[in-house]
């Protein structure tokens, strides 16, 4: 019998699981440990294409002093420590996809859609998202939206497309230098743009860059991007001001800003969870927000009280999975166990 | 100490700084829509401001780090300065900030 109801994975259809983790930063990455121990299966979305969320993509390097039992831990080691801790519950990481439309199912299921037309199916919805996704910054130049997709972009998916284009990437980071050392030799010409003789970015990076001016190959301009000029969001010429404010043209057909990223709390806003301030309202029992069957833990939730520390999402985990069994298996008993003395608990984690 | 502070649309608030603050601490607390994503480790840019001329000399001179993380912040001009790395104190009473655009 064909299935006509598969969509989503092809022919495989939507994902099944127990609980959809939307972001895979400390929060939801210990909430499948604290799921998993009551056999809850998770799989998890992140918009990022790496899990550990503001830990990894923002202070990696930066030592953490407040992880009850680790008296310093790198953010990046302890991500790397969790993804360990985690590793025996086999949990399904979605990276590099936004969680973008949730919708309730007659069998009282949910329905989450990522961006690329993936669709996962669980009972229980747990928002673990932080601040929300992580998004490219946005220049604050008068009308570049109309601009975004067409001639400008905040990231490069196919270099072929800037063969033979006149670009001006702004920026002094990693990626405004790896995309300038990159696009240089396919490019008509190439204009660097920073508002500094300076760069966060790798030495060696930096010096390839400077020998490329030097052989007259690249522009480089100490300026900041002030206004666009062009039709239907096609990109003719900039104007560009130095630090003296003097203003001066120059021809671009494509402009790649590269400021790093930022938050923005995206189509989370759209799940109808009576959203306070940006962040979501919850109990303190649970973990539950309004709607019955979705959970927020971390940063992103709210009660009276609330302290943004992962400590906090760790216990708020603990309990929200309590609360998630009830849902996921209605008709059986919660056992309550000890990870120290359970024999069945050992067997979860691989304990030999 | 009170820290003079106009916002986006142009408003003037004078915050209250206390003792060993950072600056961005204070306009956090102060309900003013300063982002600080990443709480204070001088990771993220986004709590960017601009310091008057003359208060700007009188700060202490910026770390590398805040120099370079400058670099993903937007609109950087001269008297640009990320508000987590300016600590509170009797000698800043007055000092004068804009925040940044988003």
């Amino acid at each position: 019998m064909n299935d006509l109801s598969a969509t989503g994975d092809g022919a495989l259809g939507p994902l099944e699981t127990d609980a959809i983790v939307v972001g895979a930063g400390p929060a939801g990455l210990f909430a499948v440990f604290e799921l998993g121990l009551l056999d809850l299966q998770a799989q998890l979305v992140d918009i990022l294409d790496r899990p550990g969320g503001q830990c990894t993509e923002l202070y990696p390097e930066k030592p953490i002093y407040d992880i009850p039992g680790l008296p310093i831990v790198n953010a990046q080691e302890l991500v790397d420590r969790l993804l360990e801790q985690i590793a025996p519950f086999k949990p399904v990481f979605h990276l590099g996809e936004m969680a973008s439309a949730l919708k309730k199912l007659a069998d009282g299921r949910w329905k989450l859609s990522t961006n690329t037309g993936k669709e996962i199916i669980a009972p229980v919805i747990l928002i673990a998202a932080g601040g929300g996704s992580f998004v490219p910054k946005r220049p604050p130049i008068p009308g570049i939206d109309a601009y975004e997709g067409k001639s400008v972009f905040y990231a490069v998916r196919k270099m072929e497309q800037f063969y033979g284009k006149d670009i001006l990437i702004a920026g002094g980071g990693d990626s405004a230098l790896d995309w300038t050392l990159n696009l240089a030799p396919i490019a008509k010409s190439l204009t660097l743009v920073h508002h500094r003789d300076g760069f966060r970015a790798a030495q060696h990076s930096v010096n390839q860059m400077r020998e490329l001016v030097e052989a007259g190959k690249i522009d480089f301009q100490i300026a900041s991007v002030k206004a666009l000029h062009g039709d239907n969001g096609m990109l003719e010429s900039v104007t560009l001001a130095g630090s003296d404010k003097i203003e001066r043209q120059k021809e671009a057909e494509i402009l790649l800003p590269f400021f790093g990223l930022t938050m923005k709390l995206g189509p989370i806003a759209d799940f109808g969870l009576n959203l306070n301030e940006n962040l979501i309202p919850v109990d303190t029992e649970k973990f539950e927000t309004a709607t019955p069957g979705i959970f927020a833990i971390g940063d992103i939730n709210t009660y009276p009280g609330k302290l943004k520390l992962i400590l906090s999402a760790f216990h708020e985990a603990a309990l929200m999975s309590q609360a998630a069994f009830h849902i996921c298996r209605p008709d059986e008993k919660l056992r309550f166990q000890y990870t120290t003395t359970s024999s069945t608990l050992h067997k979860k984690l691989g304990v030999k | 100490m009170k820290i003079v502070t106009i916002d986006r649309e142009g408003k003037t608030h004078a915050v209250e700084g206390n003792d060993d603050w950072t600056v961005m601490e204070a306009l956090r607390d102060s309900g003013l829509p300063i982002a600080a994503e990443c709480g204070g480790a001088c990771a993220c840019a986004t709590c960017h401001v601009y310091v008057e001329e003359g208060w700007l000399e009188k700060l202490p001179p910026q770390l590398d780090e805040e120099i370079d993380m400058l670099d993903m912040a937007l609109e950087v001009q001269p008297n640009s300065r990320l508000s987590c790395q300016i600590i509170c104190s009797d000698e800043m009473d007055g000092i004068k900030v804009t925040l940044a655009p988003e």
